[in-house]
């Protein structure tokens, strides 16, 4: 994609040789410091919740109830929970379950927001007003509000989420209906909930983006060369909104993970026995006097990944922002 | 300047009208009700039940009932889990101290928040810049449901200096409030530096300047007002978020505030009070967007007023 991205880009710069915008922004990313630690954190930090699950001696849901609630040792390095279940291995797990949400939820938001915008800004108009109204409708309802709501009411057998859940699990396993992918069903729909309510700020910048780039002398070229409408904004206009983009879905996948951290921190996210690090968290609270290093361990790995992602989408945004070029 | 404030209210209306429909909707449509618990209640004492609350009706009609009961009456109705509390009852008590709560973070924000960003921004690229703008990270990384409890154990639990919870004297506020807080005040830092930045660039403090005032007097006489243009804009989106943290906050800290109510009504299924509580946040939420559109008219009157 970054390729393709930077094609009209580095033609447009070929007379300048050699300094487009990409590399001068990995350049000066590849500078701060601090955002390149923060990458690489975080690159650390998702391969051992990948990893560590799988090689652990310890399973994240295998009880121990004669161990019970152990401080951090050799054998259990966080420690273990009430129910003698090893912390590390929960954490990890609970994790992978954090880290996907934020991802799926933002693919899924970055899909919507940036199409949605794409669309309005180019075709203008009558399109765009209607389009972008129905972007400030959504923005004056609580959306957090929606999205307890949703999780609370609708993610549950006999609505119509359900029986999609039901149909694309049947594709998989001959049991859908099989208990065990309940859990799998209210995860997903925090997925998609999240997805689908946190595109907003996204439609409004691409929007923005597309308006000022649209009537630029490359778009003309593709259009006096019989480009279709939808061609040009896909692959022409875009692409080259990517540098917003691509800091704004930096952006949004810790805003996603801290709201789902906040739904299991109220008991409306992720369920037991699967974990989430706001699930951990809010465990944690309960015996926060007796076991503090069941919140302390899921608190710290959550607040250091949401901290990763700020630093890097902040030095993404100085790396890849026009306005402090060549200063 | 009037008429922009009225006809920005008036906007108020119809967008109120679409969310409460959407809420009232979603909620009753949702499979299930607030009566099919464990504790299954006979066949009879349910169609009572039903008939008193009023679900034996259409939906539509239900829906008109309670657009009606608002308007005229300016009731939500009974609690289903309180039975004789009406909702406006449980609000009117709890919804002063969710109030209390969010205006004193949000004071506490901006005077965190506000020094901090003009540091960064007056001091831009030193190690004082650095340090407030990490700092505003951090605050916005750690949620508040983290902090909370960390604070507790180290301030009440283990240096007995602060209570646990509860909601009485200033000693009872000192953590809930600045766990509220702390997100907010590190998003004005940002907000106040960037703002800071942008003006002290622009002509008419270069002009300050040159007519040899101090730098004190250039950046509290002349940029502040301009710099705090951002934080503004911020403020009513701010609010907003303070009220939907503080329900972890209520939670944590045992507050007798209306953000305890809705995870409670989300729980019970109690429809009457969760309709009642989210149309209290929804006019807040919308209110307080109103009042931020019509303050940043009137401190920037570059803004035209359409």
């Amino acid at each position: 994609m970054a390729t393709e991205a930077a094609a009209p880009l580095s033609q447009d710069a070929a007379a300048e040789k050699g300094s487009s915008l990409w590399s001068d922004a990995w350049r000066r990313l590849k500078k701060n410091r601090v955002a390149v630690a923060s990458g690489i954190v975080l690159i650390f930090l998702t391969l051992l919740c990948i990893i560590h699950p799988e090689v652990s001696s310890y399973a994240y849901d295998k009880a121990d109830l004669k161990l019970g609630p152990t401080r951090p040792s050799w054998e259990h390095w966080m420690g273990t929970d009430e129910f003698g279940r090893d912390l590390f291995a929960r954490v990890t797990f609970g994790g992978r379950v954090s880290l996907a949400v934020g991802v799926i939820a933002t693919v899924i938001s970055f899909a919507i927001g940036v199409s949605w915008g794409g669309i309005a800004g180019y075709f203008g108009k009558r399109i765009d007003a209607l389009m972008m109204r129905f972007v400030d409708v959504l923005y004056t309802i609580p959306l957090l509000i929606v999205v307890i709501l949703l999780t609370a009411f609708y993610a549950k057998p006999g609505t119509v989420f359900h029986d999609a859940f039901l149909w694309v699990v049947g594709i998989f396993s001959d049991h859908p209906k099989d208990p065990k992918y309940q859990p799998l069903f209210k995860i997903t729909f925090v997925f998609a909930v999240l997805g689908g309510v946190s595109w907003l700020t996204m439609a409004r910048i691409v929007r923005g983006q597309v308006i000022s780039l649209r009537s630029q002398p490359f778009v003309e070229a593709a259009r006096s060369i019989g480009a279709r409408d939808m061609t040009i904004v896909f692959r022409h206009l875009l692409p080259n909104a990517l540098g917003p983009i691509i800091v704004y879905t930096t952006l949004t996948i810790p805003e996603v993970m801290m709201v789902e951290a906040f739904l299991s921190f109220l008991g409306l996210g992720t369920e037991e026995p699967l974990s989430s690090w706001g699930q951990l968290v809010a465990g944690g609270a309960e015996s926060l006097d007796l076991y503090p290093w069941l919140i302390f361990f899921p608190g710290f790995m959550l607040a250091l990944t949401l901290f990763c992602f700020n630093f890097l989408g902040d030095g993404l945004r100085d790396a890849l922002d026009p306005k402090v070029r060549k200063d | 300047m009037s008429t922009y404030a009225l006809r920005r209210f008036l906007t108020l209306i119809p967008t109120l009208f679409v969310v409460m429909t959407i809420l009232f909707f979603l909620f009753r449509l949702a499979p299930g009700n607030a009566f099919d618990n464990e504790k299954a209640l006979p066949p009879e004492v349910l169609k009572n039940v039903e008939k008193q609350f009023g679900f034996d009706k259409p939906l539509y009609e239900q829906y008109f009932v309670w657009l009606g009961r608002i308007f005229t009456e300016g009731s939500f109705g009974y609690s289903f889990k309180y039975p004789g509390r009406t909702v406006e009852e449980i609000i009117a008590t709890t919804f002063p101290v969710s109030l209390e709560l969010g205006l004193w973070a949000m004071v506490t924000a901006l005077a965190i928040g506000v020094p901090l960003g003009i540091i960064g921004a007056v001091r831009q690229n030193t190690w004082k810049d650095s340090l407030a703008m990490a700092a505003a990270l951090v605050g916005i990384s750690i949620p508040r449901f983290v902090v909370a409890p960390l604070l507790v154990l180290l301030f009440s639990l283990k240096l007995y200096l602060l209570p646990v919870a509860r909601w009485e004297s200033w000693r009872h506020m000192v953590m809930p409030v600045f766990c509220a807080a702390l997100p907010m005040a590190a998003y004005i830092a940002r907000l106040a530096r960037a703002g800071m930045l942008e003006v002290i660039r622009s002509d008419f403090v270069r002009t300050a300047r040159a007519k040899g005032l101090s730098e004190r007097k250039v950046i509290t006489r002349h940029a502040l007002k301009g710099a705090m243009l951002p934080v503004v804009s911020f403020l009513g989106p701010g609010f907003a978020g303070l009220l939907v943290g503080s329900l972890v906050i209520e939670k944590i800290f045992d507050i007798p505030g209306m953000g305890r109510y809705l995870v409670e009504a989300v729980q019970n299924r109690d429809d009457n009070l969760f309709l009642g509580v989210v149309v209290v946040y929804a006019v807040l939420l919308t209110a307080s967007n109103a009042i931020v559109d019509i303050a940043y008219k009137f401190l920037d009157p570059r803004v035209e007023l359409d």
